[in-house]
């Protein structure tokens, strides 16, 4: 167990340690957030399910899901990474393994308690910013500010001329969110009210996505690609404006949530228009990664580390396409707060973020540990369990959207939709479970591989013994 | 010096994320600030204290220290007939007086200028408790809703004031959004009617001023059932909303509302403790058809979180 090297000296601690530990406590996560998610999921199939316990009910499970999965297998993926990517990128070693291990260890013991306060009850009851203001400072001060510190700290103790465009977006992404997670903290620190709680619940919520979630994952595949394909990246200037629109057009469309609310009408339009501006940064990322790939498509099938990063860029594309224009007012008013949003988000981070980081981990650990996959037919499993599950998902959430859309404009009367909705609801519950199912082979399978894995001899890539025996 | 690249990134990345937050942040508190407290913004303010969710005086989020919403028919002091009745707010001592009254501003310019001046709001202190009301006056030929100090301006007591209403006048409204935040009403239900046409079916959407002072506001972004905001002018049946809340499958056999009888506690109105087991086994008998009526749900107790919510919905969301 990595917890023993909490307090070793740090010049004592192996060289990935860090890593390591977010890597599985992601994992470990992943599987409690789409376990809790398919339990909700059965929840609106199925409502007399599991009833008279408060403990089990909808709206006690329902934000414990989106949490854990959000904070606990993204946002620790991300952290995994980072430890390992940006010493990597830098030709250097990690700035501080300690900071890393207590890192990961106080981020492990904020979620747990942070998830287990709202599982209570105990809530600020703000979306996305349901923590109560407590351990809000324990995720800025346990978890932001130590992770910005290794980061930047690696970066600077660089032994390259250069920063790497991945750097650029860890450097940055990790400074933002803090900003973002402050700011967004401020009315239930401050006690600011009315409006402005509910413009900046929605500015954090966004900004969380916008500056965090989407802009990290698709620095990882800068990563990635080039490192599995053996390609350079096929441009950098590119992806500096990938880069550099994030920073200008991402940070804006806050408002874009709340087009009902009485929020000042120019902040809206302002809003949906730097809403479609975002489209930059998303063509930018995906032709960028899909030239990478020129040559060698056939990783595409025969490696699983490249099968999950395009297949999460490729889903990058209707994403982007969705997100661009579906918070414009002439179709946002069609489709805010159906299943459409639902199936939107899923597909950011379940679709999207959640397959290029799979792909991240999946490279890192066996690199880090030294070991080679233990199984390529269960992580092939897993690969198409999370897409099939991710896809019946998706698409179920999709029509049921688009039914519950129909249903506002053409006043039919709700208790109608909700019995047309029933046949998705199921569905959704069959692909979330499914999901779940392949992260439990996935789990099983990076243990049996820190623990049986072939060992990889020095100078080779794991990923290039795949086939061998 | 060799041109560092970082120097001039960082610069950048500070200087667009630094412009970004001013026009999305800044600007807009302009005009936040110079919103005016509609009355419903002052009811809401009024009759949720502080703030709902984890607090100071609530840490374990029950509904602790919560003013308590009252419909007064008779003058509690004089005994003089109230008609039509009106709403006042008793805030007990110790209880953290509303967002609205701690900080005038929040209510806007000129109504913060009318609680303070006419409405004798600074008065009132949290040590010894008050009675608000919502008065109505005149500024430069236009008419505002504004705080009144009733305890100052009239000399009505907490005490006093709940006895005069009588425990059926009493709302328990800032427990009951607090019951609505923790059991998570909101991951399925919207405070906010969309622009289309189910202004039409849902009632007409939030004005700017309707906000003033509440925390959390709980708009709601997913909305897996209908929108609540003007519910109560569409049901205002107590009766409804109890059977609706203990199973929902007893009003509409198609929603996909979870139950809430959990909300009803250990005993009912009478000290009895609740069978939940049989409860459900008669439940199960009448849904397989082998019983003609389902059986009748519990009363509620006076304290119950259950009796706060239905006073929240019934009061607030009409």
């Amino acid at each position: 167990m990595l917890i023993k090297y909490l307090f070793a000296k740090n010049e004592e601690i192996p060289a990935g340690s860090s890593a390591v530990f977010f890597g599985f406590s992601a994992i470990f996560w992943f599987v409690v957030g789409t376990g809790l998610g398919s339990f909700n999921a059965a929840k609106l199939a199925f409502p007399d399910w599991v009833t008279g316990t408060e403990m089990f009910a909808f709206g006690h499970m329902r934000q414990v899901h989106v949490l854990a999965v959000i904070l606990g297998w993204i946002s620790m993926a991300f952290a995994m990474t980072m430890m390992y990517m940006t010493p990597a990128l830098g030709n250097t070693k990690l700035w501080s393994e300690k900071l890393g291990l207590w890192n990961a260890f106080l981020w492990n013991v904020g979620l747990s308690l942070g998830l287990f306060l709202l599982w209570m009850g105990i809530t600020s009851g703000r979306e996305y910013s349901d923590l109560i203001w407590p351990v809000d400072l324990v995720v800025i001060f346990g978890v932001l500010v130590p992770l910005i510190v290794n980061v930047v700290m690696t970066i600077a103790h660089r032994r390259t001329q250069g920063i790497y465009i991945t750097n650029w977006f860890f450097g940055a992404c990790t400074f933002m969110v803090t900003v973002v997670v402050i700011v967004g903290q401020s009315p239930e620190l401050f006690n600011l009210t009315g409006l402005t709680e509910a413009y900046m619940t929605f500015w954090h919520a966004h900004n969380l996505l916008g500056l965090w979630i989407t802009p990290v994952a698709a620095a990882i595949a800068y990563y990635t690609i080039p490192k599995l394909t053996g390609n350079p990246l096929y441009s950098h200037r590119i992806g500096h404006l990938h880069f550099w629109s994030i920073i200008a057009f991402y940070s804006t469309p806050a408002s874009h949530h709340l087009m009902s609310a009485p929020l000042p009408e120019w902040l809206k339009s302002f809003a949906s228009v730097e809403g479609v501006l975002i489209l930059i940064p998303a063509v930018a990322f995906v032709a960028n990664i899909l030239l990478t790939m020129k040559g060698k498509w056939s990783l595409f099938v025969e490696n699983i580390e490249t099968k999950f990063s395009i297949t999460g860029v490729l889903l990058a594309i209707p994403l982007n396409m969705q997100g661009g224009f579906q918070q414009t007012r002439a179709i946002n008013w069609y489709v805010h707060g159906t299943g459409w949003i639902v199936a939107h988000a899923h597909l950011a981070l379940l679709g999207m973020s959640t397959f290029l980081e799979i792909a991240a981990v999946y490279f890192g650990l066996q690199q880090i540990l030294r070991r080679k996959l233990y199984s390529l037919a269960l992580a092939n499993f897993h690969y198409w369990f999370v897409l099939i599950g991710f896809c019946i998902y998706w698409i179920s959430m999709t029509i049921a959207g688009l039914i519950q859309g129909a249903g506002k404009i053409y006043e039919v009367p709700y208790i109608d939709v909700v019995v047309a909705e029933h046949p998705y609801m199921i569905a959704r519950w069959v692909g979330g479970t499914m999901v779940f199912t392949g992260n439990l082979v996935w789990l099983y399978n990076m243990y049996m591989t820190a623990r049986e894995g072939t060992v990889v001899p020095a100078g080779r890539y794991a990923h290039e013994m795949a086939y061998e025996r | 010096m060799a041109f560092q690249q970082y120097k001039l990134g960082a610069a950048g990345i500070g200087g667009m994320l630094g412009l970004s937050m001013c026009i999305t942040l800044m600007f807009p508190s302009f005009d936040f600030r110079s919103a005016e407290s509609t009355w419903v913004g002052l009811d809401k303010s009024l009759s949720n204290g502080r703030v709902i969710g984890f607090s100071y005086e609530d840490p374990t989020v029950v509904g602790a220290g919560k003013p308590i919403t009252v419909i007064l028919d008779k003058d509690p002091k004089t005994g003089e007939k109230i008609d039509p009745p009106m709403r006042a707010y008793v805030y007990e001592p110790g209880v953290p007086f509303a967002a609205a009254v701690r900080h005038p501003a929040n209510t806007g310019p000129t109504v913060s200028q009318l609680s303070l001046n006419v409405g004798k709001m600074a008065e009132a202190t949290e040590a010894s408790g008050a009675v608000f009301g919502i008065g109505r006056g005149e500024v430069n030929g236009k008419e505002w809703d504004y705080i009144e100090n009733l305890t100052a301006l009239k000399g009505w007591s907490p005490a006093d004031t709940l006895r005069a209403a009588s425990d059926e006048n009493t709302r328990y409204v800032g427990k009951g959004k607090t019951v609505y935040i923790t059991e998570g009403c909101w991951w399925c239900h919207t405070l906010l009617p969309e622009q289309t046409q189910d202004w039409q079916v849902f009632g007409a959407p939030p004005m700017l001023g309707d906000f003033n002072g509440e925390m959390p506001t709980a708009f709601g972004s997913d909305r897996k059932a209908p929108d609540i905001l003007h519910v109560a002018s569409r049901n205002s049946s107590r009766e409804w909303m109890n059977m609706h809340f203990f199973n929902p499958r007893l009003v509409q056999p198609n929603s996909i509302m979870p139950r809430f009888d959990y909300l009803w506690g250990e005993t009912d109105a009478h000290g009895n403790k609740i069978d939940f087991d049989k409860w459900r086994a008669e439940y199960k008998e009448y849904r397989a058809g082998t019983r003609v009526y389902p059986p009748e749900i519990p009363e509620y107790a006076a304290d119950t979180e259950v009796r706060a919510l239905v006073d929240w919905v019934l009061t607030s969301l009409k």
